[in-house]
């Protein structure tokens, strides 16, 4: 097996050939094909089969010799999700065409599974894929589609069975973003801008050679790629006051005027719970290492929403006509969201959504209580009739 | 360097121990039976688990007398003694240990290490770390006399510690409670597995083992009141495993109770919250350990009681509303958990407490 002393070598080896210096784009290609892009991935797919533990030895690597890193926040979906999942799930052909230059960022990736009509409930989606000899065509909406109008590519599930329950008529496909029958538009949210996007597939063609999995085994498909959403969360190992609570005990410390016994105690409180919701994340985070992930997440999920909230909504009250104000309204297409780069009011705003992207916080509860604890499931009147019997 | 916060595979195999003695021998209907018995605590069992488990000097060096392990693995102990409400002299070995091992006194410790005696500190039980410390015993001639409220385990204590003010200041003393000038008041405590009571004292002898009793008890309190998180932990632990047991067999309305939202909703939110204890608890003692710098220590037991505190509290009122009429009797033992959890909310300070420490600590003035 590969250690750390290896992969060292190895990427000394790589940049005494590869000027780290010169074209970005030539090197970062060089450097999947030399096995040092995601080291857990398999030979001659950038990566050479190596615990995935090993990788920050090689970011550090690359880093401390001033090497240009692929810009993972351009690209999360890609790299979170839809890769795991075409590694998984994908034919040899499409593991060759689609990882290298989805590492690299020449080709940027969304993900195509919420719909206005299928949120939390994502097997009720209604985008429908009728097969037409070697093609698929594809007519429906999908919603909270981020980097849609910046993607090369998008992972899609479709209902290809409405005669099928719900779970069982999906098929999950690789759709080309660029394709004119493809409509991007922004939508934009309660903050002013618009991070994400509505996106209309008005009877998009779909090679047959670009589905992934079986016809009518979407389902399992998406649950892989939703099982690497949750690895890919709670990465990165912040400090004491990181995130929100560092934001309001800042503005604590410049607002003596602001100052009540009440809102000493609602701060202190509010300290005692992020403080302990970050050593939650710690500890998950060693299970991880260790390779004996808890299920932790979920809890730490639950608590984030809930405090980003309530940290928020204090936020604006301590600051009195400060918090009256807002900073900007315009439509931005923000990269990434930034919740301590922009003014309290958006901070309170955007953290509405805390509690309801990435699994509601009632859906997480009932995952707890199910998955976690093993209490009885809810009554489900849909499972076995045929999706298109469902009253939506 | 950043707190190991998981359980290693000594602490668990310490823990396996534990709980198999605790099974046999500290059901928990045996430990109803006997809190209303004329000996409400259980010696022997106290003196399996020190004697043979080394329970009772895990954090003393071997050199002192002690296992040489640490508080990482007394604070797994605790968690197990929480689950069982076991009623043994613990906190009080916790706090008199650690008060001996600060001060250097060894020589009582081997005895306190193999069960054959109890050990306290004359400190009331509800002394928050950094709170002020009793003044009410006096030291002439090395005569102490005066009182102390409130200490822990003080009935079945063999030797206590007590701080007492001289013209040299104030020192802790080591107080044999065969001494003809001690005089112990039991208190009929609201939590039935752990005991205390008021310490007299009228010209009884003390042996001087620290000059400057203050850094001594500080670090005494300190230590119990990591120790004390994870006995909290464990007991919220118990609490939330016994319920689920129960709402998936309870049926009402037709169905399991536990299939309806509004119950599951509240035990993934009290599990939730039990996860979030077990991190805060496990980073206190990874801090009492590696013996941290002294603010950064006492930061991680103030957010570990501030945090554990309140949830065991919360823990065994969920258990008890959960298991319904059968939780408000006698005969179930889910009042025993409410007693300690309550209990050991108040022991070494309030959360609210531990909340004005940690606005000093951390920079967060009124």
């Amino acid at each position: 097996m590969t250690d750390a002393d290896e992969l060292r070598t190895a990427v000394r080896d790589f940049l005494a050939e590869h000027d780290p210096g010169g074209d970005r784009l030539e090197f970062l290609r060089a450097r999947f094909d030399a096995g040092l892009a995601w080291v857990n991935y398999p030979v001659g797919l950038g990566g050479r089969d190596a615990p995935r533990a090993l990788q920050p030895v090689v970011d550090a690597e690359f880093a401390a010799a001033g090497a240009p890193d692929n810009a993972p926040s351009r690209n999360g979906i890609g790299l979170g999700m839809a890769a795991p999942t075409i590694l998984r799930f994908g034919t040899d052909e499409q593991r060759a065409r689609y990882l290298r230059p989805l590492w690299t960022g020449e080709e940027v990736w969304c993900q195509l599974f919420s719909e206005p009509g299928a949120g939390s409930d994502l097997a009720a989606l209604a985008t429908r894929a009728v097969r037409d000899s070697d093609d698929w065509i594809v007519e429906g909406q999908k919603v909270w589609t981020s980097f849609a109008h910046r993607a090369q590519w998008a992972i899609l599930v479709a209902r290809s069975d409405p005669d099928a329950p719900k779970h069982k008529g999906l098929t999950y496909f690789v759709c080309d973003m660029t394709d004119p029958n493809v409509d991007v538009r922004p939508l934009r949210q309660i903050t002013g801008e618009a991070e994400f996007n509505e996106v209309f597939l008005n009877g998009v063609r779909i090679p047959d050679s670009q589905r992934l999995g079986e016809v009518g085994q979407g389902w399992q498909v998406a649950m892989g790629t939703l099982m690497n959403e949750r690895v890919a969360i709670g990465g990165g190992s912040a400090g004491r006051e990181s995130g929100m609570i560092g934001v309001l005990a800042e503005q604590w410390r410049a607002h003596p005027e602001a100052r009540t016994p009440g809102a000493h105690d609602r701060l202190l409180r509010l300290w005692v719970e992020a403080e302990a919701t970050r050593l939650t994340g710690q500890r998950l985070r060693q299970q991880l290492a260790l390779g004996t992930p808890g299920p932790e997440g979920s809890a730490v999920k639950l608590a984030f929403s809930r405090l980003n909230q309530e940290i928020s909504g204090f936020e604006v009250e301590l600051l009195g006509e400060e918090g009256l104000a807002y900073d900007d309204w315009t439509l931005r297409r923000p990269e990434n969201v930034d919740f301590t780069g922009r003014g309290p009011g958006y901070r309170y705003l955007r953290a509405k959504g805390n509690s309801i992207e990435g699994g509601t916080s009632e859906v997480l509860r009932n995952v707890i209580a199910e998955r976690v604890l093993g209490l009885p499931p809810e009554i489900r009147t849909d499972k076995d009739v045929p999706w298109k019997e469902l009253p939506r | 360097m950043s707190a190991d916060l998981l359980y290693t595979e000594v602490e668990e195999d310490l823990r396996a121990a534990v709980r198999r003695v605790l099974r046999d021998r500290c059901e928990i209907g045996s430990v109803l039976a006997r809190c209303e018995s004329g000996e409400p605590y259980d010696l022997a069992l106290w003196r399996t688990l020190a004697g043979e488990l080394g329970v009772a000097a895990l954090a003393v060096p071997e050199e002192s007398g002690g296992s040489g392990a640490g508080v990482r693995e007394l604070a797994v102990v605790a968690e197990e003694l929480g689950r069982a409400v076991a009623p043994v002299p613990f906190l009080g070995t916790v706090l008199a240990t650690a008060a001996l091992q600060a001060a250097e006194a060894t020589e009582p410790i081997p005895g306190i290490a193999a069960g054959e005696r109890v050990a306290t500190v004359a400190v009331g039980l509800t002394t928050a770390p950094s709170a002020p410390l009793p003044s009410g015993v006096r030291a002439e001639g090395g005569k102490l006399t005066g009182s102390v409220t409130a200490v822990v385990d003080l009935e079945v204590a063999d030797l206590v510690l007590v701080p007492a003010t001289g013209p040299d200041g104030t020192g802790l003393h080591l107080v044999d409670t065969a001494d003809p000038g001690v005089v112990r008041n039991p208190v009929t405590p609201l939590d039935l597995t752990r005991r205390f009571g008021t310490l007299e004292l009228s010209g009884a002898s003390g042996e001087l083992i620290a000059a400057d009793a203050e850094p001594v008890l500080r670090r005494a309190l300190l230590t119990a009141a990591g120790v004390l998180a994870a006995e909290q932990v464990g007991l919220a632990q118990h609490c939330l495993d016994s319920t689920v047991d129960y709402v998936r067999t309870r049926h009402q309305f037709g169905r399991a109770i536990g299939s309806f939202q509004a119950v599951k909703h509240r035990l993934a939110d009290l599990w939730s919250g039990v996860s979030t204890a077990r991190a805060t608890s496990r980073a206190a003692a990874d801090a009492l350990t590696r013996e941290e710098p002294d603010g950064e220590t006492e930061l991680s037991v103030a957010l570990a009681q501030a945090y554990c505190s309140d949830l065991a509290v919360l823990a065994a009122e969920e258990s008890l509303q959960l298991h319904g009429g059968i939780g408000m009797t006698w005969e179930h033992p889910v009042h025993l958990y409410l007693g300690r959890a309550k209990s050991a909310q108040l022991t070494f300070g309030t959360a609210d407490r531990h909340r004005a420490r940690i606005a000093e600590l951390a920079g967060l003035p009124a």
